[in-house]
């Protein structure tokens, strides 16, 4: 069954006196339990499609299918309810909420989902002890370094065991031990709780753990091929 | 603690200053509100009061029609007897008969027409300040005294003082002439040149025999001690009165309608400065708020893309301006209080009023009446057009879109 079918998508953003083309008639389909990484130069369009994905923007044209929804008709309150449920995102820019602690942070969907406070702790210290953050839960955004940041972000994405992952160059600001550390999660959930992961990256050592590595170029797909995973 | 509580709290201490200086905005309104209508309110009851206490009292036994055209023959039988038993009934020194006709009088000099009434001299400084106003001589003693009491410029234009004599003429109530030689014995001076001019009291039982009343009077005035106890004391005296006697009881609305009227204008009037301050203070949230929701919009967009609904995140902007507003409601209705209940007890005065006052036989010092209603009023109406004020950032919300909103920092 897939997880992500997108067919057809077209995007154009106008950028000064140009019209910039950032999805240009690409269909993709992912398979539940897939781990694709979208590889493109800036601008290629990886963040535009990842964000099509996510429902956070609308194509101009196409259709998007997340989990067998159609999701590029569903309302604002449909979208946030979809990716509340299903999705976790990991942004490039961390996005925390500045005014809530590291833990506070990861427990953040799980309280908007009405999960019990003690299961929230519980979940949220295991998550921050994977991606080595223990002792540091009671600490701000603006007091943690940005890989550190980044790995909280990832921690508030996986937390509640979506079964849909979005990273946008998750590994952007992290040490190689701490990339491969993380890639290593990345992995571990996609084989043994099926998460499909749908990753955005330059890195050569993210696309190692691949299984599908998706080229993009000026708003295109122009290479989609499967590879044995590391 | 929710985890939307909790955003909303820690977000107002983003900026404390600016949370301080609105909230501060608030206290102050709130404060200055509670004082005036507190003190609006002292001085709607003073005035009530001391126009009430001339002549009207509370409410009045009266015969129906009297009160629209007072003639003399709508008058209430017996008005003696039942003045005593409403007295006796209602353990209540504040009622007495009244008789009231219009008559000429004269002096050996001038004559004037004015209105007499025939009064209780035991009773009716329970129901009247006239009494309390003699600047010269004495009130009334005797119900067949063949005295009278009369304003200080209506002996000054008859050009008589305490022991003159002043014949009295009128029409009697079974139309006959009415004629009587009375003794001037008091003089009094209420500080009101119409009252002064044109009013004189005689004895009750004087009145009766000078106007062929036969026992009868035109109205039995009633003071209670306080407008509350007035208004429960009315079906009871409804309830007393004979069915078969055909009398009718109004109270101080229906007999001084100008006087509710007067209050009324002032209110409005009152009520729109008032508006005025909590519109500014109003405009005051709107732009704290919609700042801090322009500041916040790439916040916004994460929460959103992390699946929190716009109409939840609509619910957060309301709930910080709902804390605000609570804390400006709590602090300003406590520092109002504590504020007016000073002056409560201490009394406000105005340089130069209590000379004037003294004149007119009201207190020299207004006190602000303090209820809980006067505490909470201005607070709750300020609270309410905070929240109005934060409905328009909170709606803007609606209109976010997560990917527009993560690109702006």
């Amino acid at each position: 069954m897939s997880s992500v079918r997108c067919v057809d998508l077209r995007k154009t953003y106008r950028q000064g006196d140009q019209d910039v083309k950032a999805l240009d008639h690409v269909s993709i389909e992912i398979d539940e339990g897939g781990f694709v990484c979208l590889v493109a130069p800036s601008g290629g369009g990886k963040t535009t499609l990842l964000n099509a994905i996510g429902g956070l923007d609308i194509p101009d044209s196409g259709e998007v299918w997340v989990a067998e929804q159609r999701i590029d008709e569903m309302s604002k309150g449909e979208l946030a309810d979809l990716r509340l449920a299903n999705i976790g995102f990991v942004f490039q820019a961390y996005n925390l909420i500045p005014v809530l602690t590291a833990q506070e942070n990861v427990e953040f969907v799980m309280q908007v989902q009405g999960v019990p406070a003690a299961e929230r702790r519980e979940k949220s210290m295991a998550i921050l002890e994977e991606v080595g953050l223990r002792g540091l839960e009671d600490r701000r955004p603006a007091e943690m370094s940005g890989g550190q940041q980044q790995r909280v972000a990832v921690a508030r994405a996986i937390v509640s065991r979506p079964a849909l992952v979005l990273a946008d160059e998750p590994t952007a600001n992290l040490d190689s031990k701490t990339s491969d550390e993380l890639m290593e999660l990345f992995t571990e959930l996609n084989r043994h709780h099926n998460t499909t992961f749908v990753i955005a990256t330059h890195d050569q050592r993210v696309m190692r753990y691949a299984k599908r590595i998706v080229r993009m170029l000026d708003g295109r797909i122009v290479e989609d091929l499967e590879q044995d995973a590391a | 603690m929710n985890i939307v509580l909790r955003l909303a709290w820690r977000n107002l201490w983003r900026q404390p200053r600016r949370t301080w200086l609105t909230t501060g905005a608030m206290v102050f309104s709130n404060t200055l509100l509670v004082f005036m209508i507190s003190l609006q309110f002292g001085m709607y009851e003073l005035m009530i009061d001391n126009t009430l206490q001339v002549f009207t009292g509370h409410m009045q036994v009266q015969a129906p029609g009297y009160r629209d055209d007072q003639k003399m023959r709508q008058a209430v039988p017996g008005i003696l007897p039942l003045a005593t038993r409403l007295r006796d009934e209602f353990e209540l020194d504040t009622i007495a008969a009244r008789g009231w006709a219009f008559g000429l009088a004269s002096s050996d000099e001038r004559s004037y027409g004015i209105g007499i009434f025939g009064v209780e001299p035991d009773y009716e400084p329970g129901v009247s300040s006239i009494p309390g106003l003699i600047k010269e001589g004495r009130f009334l003693e005797d119900y067949d005294e063949p005295g009278i009491v009369i304003g200080a410029v209506l002996a000054r234009n008859l050009r008589v003082g305490i022991g003159d004599e002043l014949t009295l003429l009128g029409s009697g109530r079974d139309g006959s002439f009415a004629a009587a030689v009375v003794n001037v014995v008091g003089i009094f001076e209420s500080g009101i040149p119409d009252i002064d001019r044109n009013f004189a009291e005689m004895p009750l039982g004087l009145f009766q025999d000078v106007f062929y009343m036969e026992g009868a009077g035109h109205q039995v005035v009633i003071s209670a001690e306080t407008l509350d106890a007035a208004e429960l004391l009315l079906p009871q005296l409804v309830a007393s009165l004979p069915a078969d006697a055909g009398l009718v009881v109004h109270d101080w609305d229906a007999l001084q309608p100008g006087l509710k009227q007067a209050i009324q204008a002032d209110m409005s009037s009152a009520f729109f400065m008032y508006g005025i301050l909590v519109i500014l203070v109003a405009f005051s949230v709107l732009n704290t708020q919609l700042m801090s929701v322009l500041e916040r919009t790439h916040e916004f967009g994460i929460v959103l893309s992390l699946g929190l609904r716009p109409g939840r995140l609509g619910r957060l902007v309301m709930l910080e301006t709902a804390l605000m507003g609570f804390m400006g409601l709590v602090i300003g209705a406590i520092t109002g209080t504590i504020f007016t209940t000073w002056f409560t007890v201490n009394g406000l005065s105005i340089p130069g009023m209590e000379e004037m006052a003294a004149m007119f036989n009201l207190p020299a010092r207004v006190y602000p009446e303090t209820t809980f209603g006067t505490a909470i009023a201005g607070p709750l109406i300020v609270y309410a057009f905070t929240l109005l004020a934060a409905l328009y950032p909170a709606l803007r919300l609606y209109r976010l879109h997560p990917v527009e909103a993560m690109r702006i920092n």
